[in-house]
């Protein structure tokens, strides 16, 4: 079952430059990855629910408490950032699509 | 050609927890910049997002103020894209198992009608960009500066069916959906600081039996005004564009406040561009019906079931919606008034008109700890129904009474406002200005029926604005043999 996919869009919205070799070789095991997907999905599945997580887990919460000790401080934090100015991150301007 | 505008909102509303939707940093973001930050919401790797469960409790008890059904099993989904204010590159979001689905907000006023809304889900905000140079506008910026104190903080989007169909029922619904927000206490649900937002995804087609046209979202607008004016000026674009042979572009677009138009930004992502996956981190959510009963018995009176109410006492509609959009504390005041045995529609004017004026002038914020109860008032306005009180002495009895100088009684006799009702004195008031004015009295008693105000002025002038103004006014024409 032959799968199309614009391996060269979905590069873009990742933000990866690929060549033509790379895009050649990913797109060719996207499209396998896709053809067994579509396999699976040609399953009957009525009946059974999405596993969207693969173990039987849910509710897990915290509850609304602030916890100062996890708060970093601001002059470690900033120190990391390749560009700051005064208490802010500095960052290039946001382009309009690339 | 005529067209017909279809109009959808999405409304983001931050809530008011104490700490984020994923950590227990602050969620004040009015804090310094990037102070309230940890590794979860700057997104450094390894951390581990653990929801806030009084977050759920409140996208819930929205979904049922709202009639939505809540899911029982909803899923965190993280939505994929690349901003600078967005530090993780992705939105913990939700995408096909929303907390609410199918519920809707009547709109009543000018614009009545239905709007369903589609879900509503629980998601995070974003770290806030301020746009430096370039006049701070975001398209000729030099840079940008980010403060991540908001990044985190609990994100409930309310997104509607396209029911709405014009600017102005498009305000109608921001607005009904604000004072729902504020009544359930979720949200400071302020549009100014950004703790609510709306947009707008606007679209024209022929008629009401044509398919949708194609859409264009409108953002950036800071008020009900703003919103109204963007969405007009965007359907009167869209159909001069068409009538003009043009097509219309899927895209995102500014709202100028200043310039009055709506500006092209991106061209407008298509929901698999995000790739939605579920995120690994975060294990589903189950909501069993205990859960939902709980919030449910958490419910406040909603906004139109308090309109309906106070109409139901007798108060005209508009004055039951200024009365039910009030704070807690003047609804307390007047509902107390009214208890104490006050008439609503009086009890709703003062409430609105003279106490609201009064705590202005005291420079007072609101009626919080205020020696003025419900019984106080009630016992004020009595005394204005019994003459006891004029309406002008009751104003300045209730000055004193917010200033803490006692019951309504107390003030009036201290400030010596009392109204004389007794006929005795005020005979002889009138004898005195009768005597005063000779030429005025004889004219009046020859039929000159418009010289008894004048008689009442100076009967109130010589008692300093104490007198019952009517009782005056009988004993003048009685002496006048009228």
């Amino acid at each position: 079952m032959p799968i199309d996919i614009d391996i060269a869009h979905v590069a873009r919205l990742a933000r990866l430059r690929l060549s033509e070799e790379d895009l050649e070789a990913y797109g060719r095991q996207c499209r396998d990855l896709l053809e067994h997907v579509a396999r699976i999905q040609a399953l009957d599945t009525e009946g059974v629910a999405p596993t969207s997580h693969p173990f039987p887990m849910t509710n897990r919460f915290r509850e609304d408490l602030v916890t100062p000790d996890s708060v970093l401080d601001r002059g470690e934090v900033l120190a990391q950032a390749p560009s700051t100015e005064r208490e802010f991150f500095r960052v290039p301007p946001a382009l309009e699509d690339d | 050609m005529s067209w017909e505008a279809v109009i959808g909102l999405e409304t983001h509303v931050e809530l008011s927890t104490r700490s984020k939707m994923f950590c227990g940093c602050p969620a004040r973001f009015d804090a310094p910049p990037n102070t309230n930050v940890c590794p979860v919401c700057l997104g450094l790797p390894g951390a581990l997002p653990v929801p806030n469960r009084e977050a759920i409790n409140r996208i819930i008890r929205i979904g049922l103020a709202l009639n939505c059904s809540v899911t029982g099993r909803s899923v965190f989904h993280r939505k994929n894209y690349f901003y600078a204010d967005l530090p993780k590159n992705y939105q913990i979001s939700q995408f096909d198992l929303p907390v609410c689905v199918d519920g809707y907000l009547d709109v009543g006023g000018d614009h009545p009608g239905r709007v369903g809304i589609e879900r509503v889900h629980q998601e995070e905000d974003t770290g806030k960009s301020t746009h430096m140079g370039g006049d701070g506008r975001i398209s000729a910026a030099e840079y940008s500066l980010l403060d991540f104190n908001r990044s985190g903080v609990p994100l409930v989007e309310i997104v509607t069916r396209p029911d709405i169909r014009s600017a102005a029922q498009a305000r109608a619904y921001a607005q009904e959906l604000r004072l729902l927000v504020e009544a359930l206490g979720v949200s400071d649900a302020r549009l100014e600081e950004g703790s609510i937002r709306f947009d707008a995804n606007v679209s024209v087609r022929p008629g009401p039996e044509a398919p949708l046209g194609t859409k264009v979202e409108i953002k950036n607008m800071n008020s009900f005004r703003s919103l109204e004016r963007a969405v007009a000026f965007e359907i009167g674009r869209q159909t001069a564009c068409l009538d003009g042979g043009e097509r219309i572009v899927m895209e995102t677009r500014h709202w100028d406040e200043e310039a009055g138009v709506t500006r092209g930004g991106r061209t407008k992502e298509g929901s698999s561009d995000y790739r939605y996956f579920p995120d690994p981190d975060l294990v589903p959510l189950e909501l069993d019906q205990d859960w939902k009963d709980e919030m449910a018995a958490l419910l406040p009176e909603l906004p139109a079931r308090r309109r309906s109410r106070y109409e139901g006492m007798g108060i005209d509609p508009a004055q039951a919606a200024t009365l039910a959009g009030a704070d807690v504390h003047l609804r307390g005041l007047f509902e107390g008034a009214v208890e104490a045995g006050a008439r609503p529609q009086q009890a709703g004017n003062w409430v609105s008109g003279e106490v609201v004026a009064a705590l202005r002038s005291s420079g007072r914020e609101s009626l919080a700890d205020s020696p003025l109860s419900g019984p106080n008032l009630a016992r004020l306005l009595a005394m204005v129904e019994d003459s006891t009180l004029s309406g002008l002495a009751a104003r300045e009895v209730l000055a004193g009474v917010l200033a803490g100088e006692g019951t309504p009684e107390e003030v009036a006799s201290a400030r010596d406002l009392l109204q004389i009702s007794d006929a005795g004195v005020l005979e002889a008031a009138v004898e005195e200005v009768t005597a005063d004015h000779t030429e005025e009295f004889a004219r009046l008693c020859s039929g000159e029926q418009k010289l008894i105000g004048f008689f009442v002025g100076q009967v109130m002038r010589r008692t300093r604005g104490k007198a019952d103004p009517k009782l005056a006014g009988r004993l003048i024409r009685e002496r006048a043999g009228l």
